[in-house]
Order: structure tokens, then C-alpha cells, then sequence
């Protein structure tokens, strides 16, 4: 069974640098300059404060499944689901190179950068 | 501003049809304003409000006003939070009836997914390009079924819930829509049939999810002289209560839903208890959208929302909490795939006393309807109203 192509993402000038980052196969996560918090999805004003005082970090890119569900009726089948990454935040991607029956939450995953269509990488997580 | 009492329902109307090939979303609007106000004894130059979200055509009430001949109206909301944006109207229209903004508030829905082979629940969702987070979610797929199903998993590894106890929520809203002549599905289901339902996407199955119609309905909301006024029974307005949640920058639960706010701020006005309510109409897109919100609304234990549904507790007559007894979205009808109105409209069947016999609610007193808008514990609207009879 091929695996069910992502589609490319809609990237804008804010959010540019997060997609070039994933293509040199880092995974980006922004954080608040004024409280130290990350946060989650990307963006230049920090949703803590509104200041623009956002930094970037690369994150180890491992964590564990919060939730995930495997889309039974769609051909070909995929499984979606949301990443409790280590460094706190929790994001939606897509498990690949694995066994759909094989995940569970909890299960410890790491990134691996998939291709999308038009060839833009972006952050997917398979079994640590 | 204190809204309590200050604004009655005068009129509803929920249309019949449940697929409309022969009719345009405005006309299905229209028809559905004429049967509330019908059913209220007012004409539309009453009407000195309307409100609408997302499903009506074109510009919202720049369209709709002028389609329906609406000549007086001289207030409008356009709120549009889903499938909740309805019953967060009845707060908005109380407010305004009681600031003296205007005394006759027109709410319409309507649309028609069914005809027109909308892919509603199994198509990935998107919100638009320009949507900050459509990026970083839109690529993974996520469809109406499979953000539900997110959330059921994540309510089953924290709080033990089980397929079964979800299902007794369908098995609940089918043993009321055996009654209702409209219900798309009207045969009595039974825990096995849910659970033997084929997979869409795990854990929820065919059968935990709501259908898909066409369709619409109306209601009106107006000023406690034009109530007084009126030959019909008028429903009152005790408490209404709104919340958005959403990703919450990156902290994300899906293990409850915007409800938690919403119901208490509606409890409070009202100066009622979870515990006083004879019925509730609660939005039922899945069945796991009805167990999260009877929990945080206070119904039950955050977590115990299995046990409760269990063992028909929500079935007229046999339950504590009779719920949806028009057979609601999992059984009747959601009209473009927005529920929130029709909650709305069989929370004052009960309090007329003009729900189905075999469902009637004795002596209903306190009804509750809650919307759920968006999709459960990411990007939710979430909004509760709390009615009474006229003399509550």
C-alpha cells in the first residue's frame, strides 16, 4: 500500500524560515524571549505576551503520542494524530513508516522529514 | 447587564425536509423564518432583528434581509462560531432586547450538504490558506471524523471510556427518533449495532456519528411586552453562557470542550444547577461530543461521563437526564452540519409541553441547549442557553 501524499503546505512570508529549517531536516520550535515558554504552531508575535520578541530553537525532535486516529475509510489509509514533543508543546503530524495497528499513546516517537507534493519537507514522527 | 428573564422565544420552526434538491439555501431559509414567525403570531414586519451565520448565502443579512423583505430591521449579528452559533444568538439577542436595541429577533439556518454530495465528515478540513495554523495542521488530513476520533482516544486512555459506553448515546437518541416522522434514521438501535458498525476512523465508528442533511429552522426572540402580547406560549430566557477554545498555544486537551466555561457563566445567570435541569438538548455530532460536554457542564465527574451515559440514562422516561428527544443530529437531522439550532427548538418543544408524547418530559420546567461549534478541544465555539417556562 503507497502511503497517502501530503499535500504542500500553504507557506507565507511569516512562516517561510520554519519551512526552509525543514528542509535542511531541523524542526524549528519558536519561543517566547519574554517568559521562556514555547509555544506552538510558529508565528513572529508570542501568543504569552504579543511582543515580538520571539526566538527560534531546534528541537531534539523526539516525544510521545498524546492521541491518534487511523483513517479507516480513506484509500490509502493514513494515521494523524498530535506529538507531545520533550520540550512541551503538542503538535498534529502524520505517522509513517510503521505498522497503523502498532501505535499507541504514550508510544515514543521521533521526526523524520517527508516529502511533500512540490518537494517541501515537513515534519512527520515514526517509532523511536 | 443582567439578561435574566429580560427576552422570550415566541416562535420556532424546524423544516421538514431532509434532503432538498428542489429548493436553494436562501428559499430553505426563508421558509423556515416564515414557520417561526407563524408559529409565533408576528409577520416579518415585526421584525426589527436578524441573525445568521455562516450557512446563510451571500453576504449574511445584507442578503438575507433583503431576500426575506425584512423592511424594519434596525439591529444584526452575524456571529458565525460553527455549528454553536446559534444558540450563542439567543444570548446576543437577549442582550440586545434588553440594552433596547430592537424587540423581534429573527435566527435562521439552513442548507444542503445531502444534495449537494458534500464530503462532509471524511474530506480534510480547510479553514483557508491565509489561517495561521492551516499550515501546520491542514497537511496531516484532518477531517470532522478524525479530529473527533482524537478526542474519544485521548478520553479513553485517561478516563477508561469505552466504545460501549459511547454507543448507549446513539442507542439513547434512536429510542427518541422512533417518534419523530422526520428522523432520517429511525429504527431502534441497540450498544451491538454501534459497535459492529464499520470503522471510519478509530475508535469512532459509523454509527457514532451524526447524519448528514439538508434542511434548516427558525426561531424568534423578543422583548417581554411583545411576549405579553402574544396569544402563544413563550419560552424564557434565564441564562446564556459563551466560550471559544482552541490549541491554547501549543498545550493542547482534547479531553474537554469549551463547555467548561460556557455552562457555568449560563448556570449563574440563571441562578440554576446542573441538577435542576428536567432536559438538555446537547450538541451531538459524535457521540463523544455529548459525553464531553454533559461533563463539563457539570451533569457528572470530569471522567465519568461513560458511567452516566450507561445503561439508557438519557432515554425519556427510563433516564435521569432525558436528552435530544427529537432523536437529534446522531438520528434526526443536521442541517448543514450545524446543530446548534435545532437544540434549540426541541428545548422549547419540552417547555410548550409539544414534544412527542411518547418523550415528553412531565412537568418540564428548566430546559438547557448547548452548541458546539468547529471541532472538539482544538478550535471550538462553544455556547449554552438555559430556559424556562414563561412563569420560571
Amino acid at each position: 500500500m503507497s502511503a497517502r501524499k501530503i499535500p504542500a503546505p500553504p507557506t507565507n512570508v511569516e512562516n517561510q524560515d520554519f519551512w526552509d529549517a525543514c528542509n535542511e531536516g531541523k524542526l524549528m520550535l519558536p519561543r517566547c524571549g519574554d517568559t521562556g515558554r514555547f509555544f506552538w504552531y510558529p508565528r513572529k508575535l508570542s501568543p504569552f505576551t504579543l511582543s515580538e520578541n520571539v526566538e527560534t530553537v531546534e528541537a531534539a525532535g523526539t516525544g510521545e503520542i498524546y492521541t491518534y486516529s487511523v483513517m479507516r475509510r480513506s484509500d490509502p489509509q493514513y494515521a494523524i494524530g498530535y506529538v507531545r514533543l520533550d520540550e512541551g508543546i503538542t503538535m498534529m503530524t502524520n505517522f509513517v513508516d510503521c505498522d497503523f495497528d502498532s501505535l499507541a499513546v504514550g508510544m515514543r516517537v521521533k521526526a523524520v522529514f517527508v516529502e511533500a507534493e512540490g518537494g517541501q519537507k515537513v515534519p512527520c514522527f515514526t517509532p523511536a | 447587564m443582567h439578561t435574566r428573564g429580560k427576552a422570550f422565544i415566541a416562535g420556532i420552526s424546524e423544516h421538514p425536509t431532509r434532503k432538498a434538491v428542489d429548493k436553494s439555501v436562501a428559499q430553505l431559509h426563508a421558509e423556515s423564518a416564515r414557520g417561526a414567525l407563524d408559529d409565533a403570531g408576528l409577520s416579518i414586519e415585526d421584525v426589527d432583528a436578524y441573525y445568521c451565520a455562516g450557512d446563510a448565502p451571500g453576504l449574511g443579512p445584507l442578503s438575507m434581509v433583503e431576500y426575506m423583505g425584512l423592511r424594519n430591521v434596525r439591529h444584526m449579528d452575524a456571529t458565525d462560531v460553527g455549528g454553536s452559533s446559534y444558540v450563542l444568538h439567543v444570548g446576543h439577542a437577549a442582550q440586545a432586547i434588553t440594552a433596547g436595541k430592537c424587540k423581534v429577533a429573527l435566527i435562521t439556518l439552513a442548507g444542503r450538504p445531502r444534495s449537494e454530495g458534500m464530503a462532509t465528515g471524511t474530506a480534510p478540513r480547510n479553514y483557508g490558506d491565509a489561517s495561521p495554523d492551516v499550515p501546520f495542521e491542514f497537511i496531516y488530513g484532518p477531517t470532522v471524523v478524525n479530529m473527533y476520533a482524537m478526542a474519544a482516544r485521548r478520553h479513553m486512555h485517561e478516563f477508561g471510556t469505552t466504545s460501549e459506553q459511547l454507543a448507549w448515546i446513539k442507542v439513547a437518541a434512536s429510542h427518541h427518533a422512533q417518534h419523530n416522522e422526520h428522523a432520517m434514521l429511525r429504527n431502534v438501535v441497540t450498544v451491538d449495532d454501534v459497535v459492529n458498525s464499520p470503522v471510519i476512523s478509530d475508535p469512532l465508528h459509523r454509527l457514532d456519528c451524526c447524519v448528514i442533511s439538508d434542511g434548516g429552522g427558525a426561531f424568534v426572540v423578543v422583548a417581554p411586552e411583545v411576549a405579553s402580547s402574544l396569544e402563544r406560549d413563550c419560552v424564557k430566557v434565564l441564562g446564556c453562557g459563551e466560550a471559544p477554545k482552541n490549541l491554547m498555544s501549543g498545550q493542547v486537551d482534547l479531553t474537554y470542550t469549551g463547555a467548561r466555561w460556557s455552562g457555568p457563566r449560563a448556570f449563574e445567570e440563571a441562578g440554576v444547577a446542573p441538577g435542576d435541569i428536567d432536559y438538555a438538548s446537547i450538541y451531538d455530532s459524535f457521540t463523544i461530543t455529548v459525553l464531553e460536554t454533559l461533563e463539563d457542564l457539570g451533569f457528572c465527574e470530569k471522567g465519568k461521563g461513560g458511567a452516566f451515559v450507561s445503561d439508557g440514562n438519557l432515554i425519556s422516561g427510563a433516564g435521569k437526564l432525558p436528552f435530544n428527544t427529537d432523536g437529534g443530529g446522531l438520528c434526526s437531522n443536521h442541517p448543514m452540519n450545524r446543530g446548534g439550532l435545532t437544540k434549540v427548538l426541541e428545548a422549547v418543544r419540552q417547555l410548550r409541553d409539544e414534544a412527542h408524547p411518547a418523550v415528553q418530559v412531565k412537568d418540564c420546567q428548566l430546559a438547557l441547549a448547548h452548541g458546539t461549534g468547529g471541532s472538539l478541544g482544538t478550535r471550538m465555539g462553544s455556547s449554552t442557553t438555559i430556559l424556562g417556562r414563561a412563569d420560571a
